[in-house]
């Protein structure tokens, strides 16, 4: 029981955690992408429908992956070449995501998915109550943590991590130090816009191998909230999502109690605790202040 | 004395030296190390630079002076790739080259210390540093590169503080140290002795000296033409974008270049006959102490001071020993526990917030123009509000708080008038000005009200001699009208001219403060360094 509550607590959180670490590079990039919704729905979409087309759910994976990076690009030529506002140009993704991935997903509502199997250890994956939780998930749970420690290795021990947080923090000195700000801006979209599609198909090959129209359901929202209250730091926002999908798990366990809690109440339980949390976790205001990117969602134009 | 007398005579070694210099640059063109002709560089309708020509030897240093827009900015952008030239041609070594990039400009052997917005305030020093290096070195080598280097030159740094907690004097360490550790032939210096101690800037000409005898040249930029007469081999004077003269600063006095860079006389600072008969204290502070807010703060321990009306106080000392956190206490930025810490015109104030502060009579204008003074992106007239809302509620809100839009624009331009400052349309934004002109702004918006007491950390900085003048001639104004003026500065040539006293801060704490008349600059440079006032034992310590 135990065991397969906090295994669904995995799979509810690992969407989130890879939609925020790749929207977590873009911000440290100094571009806030309101777009994530947009293209988790999109990710979502294509992952489902390749993998029902061709029978290959890691076809399926893949072409999310593709197609959320081009999504990105296109908010990419936008905020970047044509200097568009960041935060209208994100909410416009957004809505183009759910309206595209709707018309394109109209055929596919109600077939059966396939899902993406999990992995099956011999010996290990028996061990009583960790066996399955470390050794018999879904392969993306392990991308995702292998992903955070990528990207916390790549933000802060590797040269072009530095000169990554260098762009998000102060743009013109970058630009003063012959740093290439608008190639380097390009590439992180391009990577939040990858692990956005990664965590859609998630969503319709793993956690429900359906297509529902909407089934993101705000997640991307929520991923990019977390982003801010980890303070843009990769492990905090493991801490967070794993909060969030531990406590939306446990207030649905609650509710099938029929405790005498009002449903909403437990319902707004996972924002709250989340953001509670969160909240006293940055409280250091120094720190916080050293990992905000300065330059977030501040337009550049290159003076030459 | 004993350094002193020393730092003659290696004066006057270095000075033979140059002679040499500047006759082989004179006379065998082939040699040069830079050749630029007819740069220009064009905004808009503005000719930033208009067929700009310079040259520089090898071993030469060449001072590049003018008044804040006059080009010098844009010019070296230039060179250093960071601007594309819209006309003109570079040779570097005999050959021409299209610099397009920083990096291409570090890769031919060019580095530069720039005056603003190249450091990383989120980064550490060393990150800062790694940035610039493309040898592909790890943090820790980096490090230890930095930290080598820094002793070297005397110029002390800490690798792993964060850009951000750091003062305005230890940036532009870090900026030096970045550069040489790119082992430039040509380095671009723009303004590097604005925040450093006499003792400091002695030390930084050691080094320029040194790395003049290692045959690299140097373009320097300053303000300070004393500086410029003292190093300098030949100075090029840039005018609206234009080269108005090229000349040997040795061959010239202060007040020649000056003529030169501005095309008219620099209005000196009269100082004018104040009594010694000065009035009651306006500001008094006891026994200030405070713990440090963060891990690279300073802390305060145990200052005292007091300045009376008619007065003008000055504080010295080398950046980041306390002065930013001296001010947040004076003006209110952080509130003291106990209320008689802090008292304005005899009233109480250390529990009172900045505008609690103001409406006792007080004006304060903080170091960073930018982001403190002004918000960056409000126009003047509306910047003005802001500091004023409360203070002259009266004039400028109408009831139920709607903004007389009428009256702060005619405040804002009476400010303007009274300041000289100049902007390009009728209300513009405050990042639009030139430092030198939003500085004018700041202190004509505090002294516009007729404060009684008033508190400026740094007036001047990166501010071009006439505005200077202009501004400190301001505060002597205002303290001949009765008003307690106390000025924090890292430039003791502006102290010297208007104080009536001089205290220096070193490491949180305040000395005593030296009558002008009793304050020498050996003085109070040995108190920047730590000895103590009245002290022999000490002063011999340090001299030995």
């Amino acid at each position: 029981m135990l065991e397969s509550i906090l295994i669904t607590v995995a799979t509810a959180a690992t969407p989130l955690l890879i939609a925020a670490i790749g929207e977590l590079v873009v911000e440290r990039s100094g571009v806030l992408n309101l777009g994530v919704e947009g293209m988790m729905i999109m990710g979502a979409i294509t992952g489902f429908a390749v993998a029902l087309t061709t029978g290959s759910p890691w076809l399926g994976i893949f072409a999310a992956i593709i197609v959320g990076a081009l999504v990105s690009l296109l908010f990419g030529f936008l905020t970047l070449t044509l200097v568009t506002n960041q935060v209208a140009t994100g909410l416009a993704l957004t809505l183009f995501g759910l309206g595209l991935s709707g018309m394109i997903g109209e055929s596919f509502v109600g077939r059966p998915g396939i899902r993406l199997g999990t992995l099956d250890i011999p010996v290990l994956g028996d061990l009583p109550l960790v066996g399955r939780l470390i050794f018999g998930q879904d392969p993306l749970f392990y991308i995702s943590i292998m992903l955070t420690a990528a990207v916390a290795y790549f933000l802060f021990s590797t040269r072009a991590g530095l000169m990554l947080r260098a762009v998000g923090d102060n743009h013109v000195s970058a630009h003063a130090q012959g740093i290439k700000v608008v190639r380097i801006r390009y590439l992180a979209v391009m990577f939040g816009g990858a692990c956005a599609g990664l965590a859609g198909a998630y969503l319709s090959l793993v956690y429900t191998p359906q297509w529902v129209e909407n089934m993101t359901a705000g997640r991307g929202w929520i991923a990019l909230a977390l982003v801010v209250f980890a303070s843009w730091r990769p492990w905090r926002v493991v801490a967070g999502a794993y909060l969030f999908g531990g406590v939306t798990i446990g207030q649905l366990h609650a509710q099938a109690q029929a405790l005498a809690i009002p449903s909403q109440l437990l319902s707004s339980l996972p924002y709250l605790a989340t953001i509670a949390v969160l909240v006293i976790i940055s409280r250091n205001r120094r720190l916080t202040m050293m990992n905000t990117p300065a330059s977030l969602g501040r337009p550049f134009v290159p003076d030459r | 004395m004993v350094m002193g007398t020393n730092d003659k005579g290696g004066e006057n070694a270095a000075y033979s030296q140059m002679g040499g210099v500047v006759k082989t640059t004179l006379t065998d063109d082939s040699g040069l190390l830079l050749d630029v002709r007819g740069l220009t560089k064009v905004f808009g309708s503005l000719k930033a630079c208009d067929a700009v020509d310079l040259t520089i030897g090898r071993g030469e240093i060449h001072a590049l002076l003018g008044e804040n827009g006059a080009g010098k900015s844009t010019f070296v952008k230039m060179l250093f790739g960071a601007l594309e030239p819209a006309a003109g041609t570079i040779l570097w070594k005999g050959n021409p080259v299209a610099i397009s990039s920083p990096g291409e400009a570090r890769r031919l052997g060019i580095g530069m210390v720039f005056q603003h917005f190249s450091l990383f305030d989120a980064l550490t020093a060393a990150e800062n540093i790694m940035l610039s290096l493309e040898d592909g070195a790890q943090i820790n080598t980096v490090a230890e590169r930095a930290r080598k280097v820094s002793e070297a030159y005397g110029l002390p740094l800490d690798p792993y503080a964060h850009v951000g907690d750091l003062s305005v004097g230890e940036r532009q360490r870090i900026e030096i140290v970045r550069c040489l550790l790119q082992n430039p032939e040509l380095i671009i210096l723009d303004e590097p002795t604005s925040v450093l101690t006499p003792q400091e800037a002695d030390k930084l000409f050691e080094t320029l000296e040194t790395l003049r005898s290692e045959g690299r040249s140097i373009l320097y930029i300053s303000h300070r033409l004393e500086e410029v007469k003292r190093m300098c081999d030949r100075a090029t004077v840039l005018r609206h974008g234009r080269v108005v003269a090229q000349c040997d600063p040795r061959q010239e006095t202060a007040s020649s270049l000056a003529r030169m860079m501005v095309g008219d006389e620099v209005k000196g600072v009269e100082r004018g006959a104040r009594g010694g008969d000065k009035g009651n204290a306006l500001l008094e502070v006891r026994r200030l102490s405070s713990r440090a807010a963060h891990p690279f703060a300073v802390e305060l321990s145990d200052i005292t001071l007091s300045v009376r009306a008619g007065e003008i106080l000055g504080i010295a000392g080398v950046a980041g020993n306390g002065q930013g956190e001296f001010f947040e206490a004076i003006s209110g930025e952080v509130l003291q526990e106990d209320a008689d810490v802090v008292r304005i015109r005899g009233q109480s104030a250390g529990r009172l917030d900045i505008t609690g502060r103001r409406l006792l009579g007080a004006g304060f204008v903080p170091e960073e123009r930018l982001g403190h003074a002004a918000a960056p992106l409000l126009p003047l007239s509306q910047n003005l509000l802001l500091s004023r809302y409360s203070t002259d509620a009266a004039a400028f809100l109408a009831p139920l708080g709607f903004i007389r839009y009428g009256a702060i624009a005619r405040a804002a331009k009476r400010i303007v008038d009274a300041m000289d400052v100049r902007k390009s349309t009728e209300d513009p934004e405050a990042t639009a000005l030139s430092g030198g002109n939003l500085q004018k702004f700041v202190i004509g918006r505090e002294l516009d009200r007729r404060p009684g007491l008033m508190v400026v950390d740094q007036p001047t900085w990166g501010v071009d001699a006439g505005a200077a003048a202009r501004i400190r001639q301001a505060l002597i104004d205002l303290a001949k009208e009765g008003a307690a003026v106390l000025v924090i500065s890292q430039d003791l040539d502006e102290l010297f001219e208007i104080c009536d006293a001089i205290a220096v801060m070193h490491k949180g704490r305040l000395s005593a403060p030296l009558p002008i008349a009793e304050a020498t600059y050996e003085k109070v440079g040995l108190l920047m360094g730590g000895a103590h006032a009245g002290d022999p034992q000490a002063r011999t310590e340090e001299m030995a």
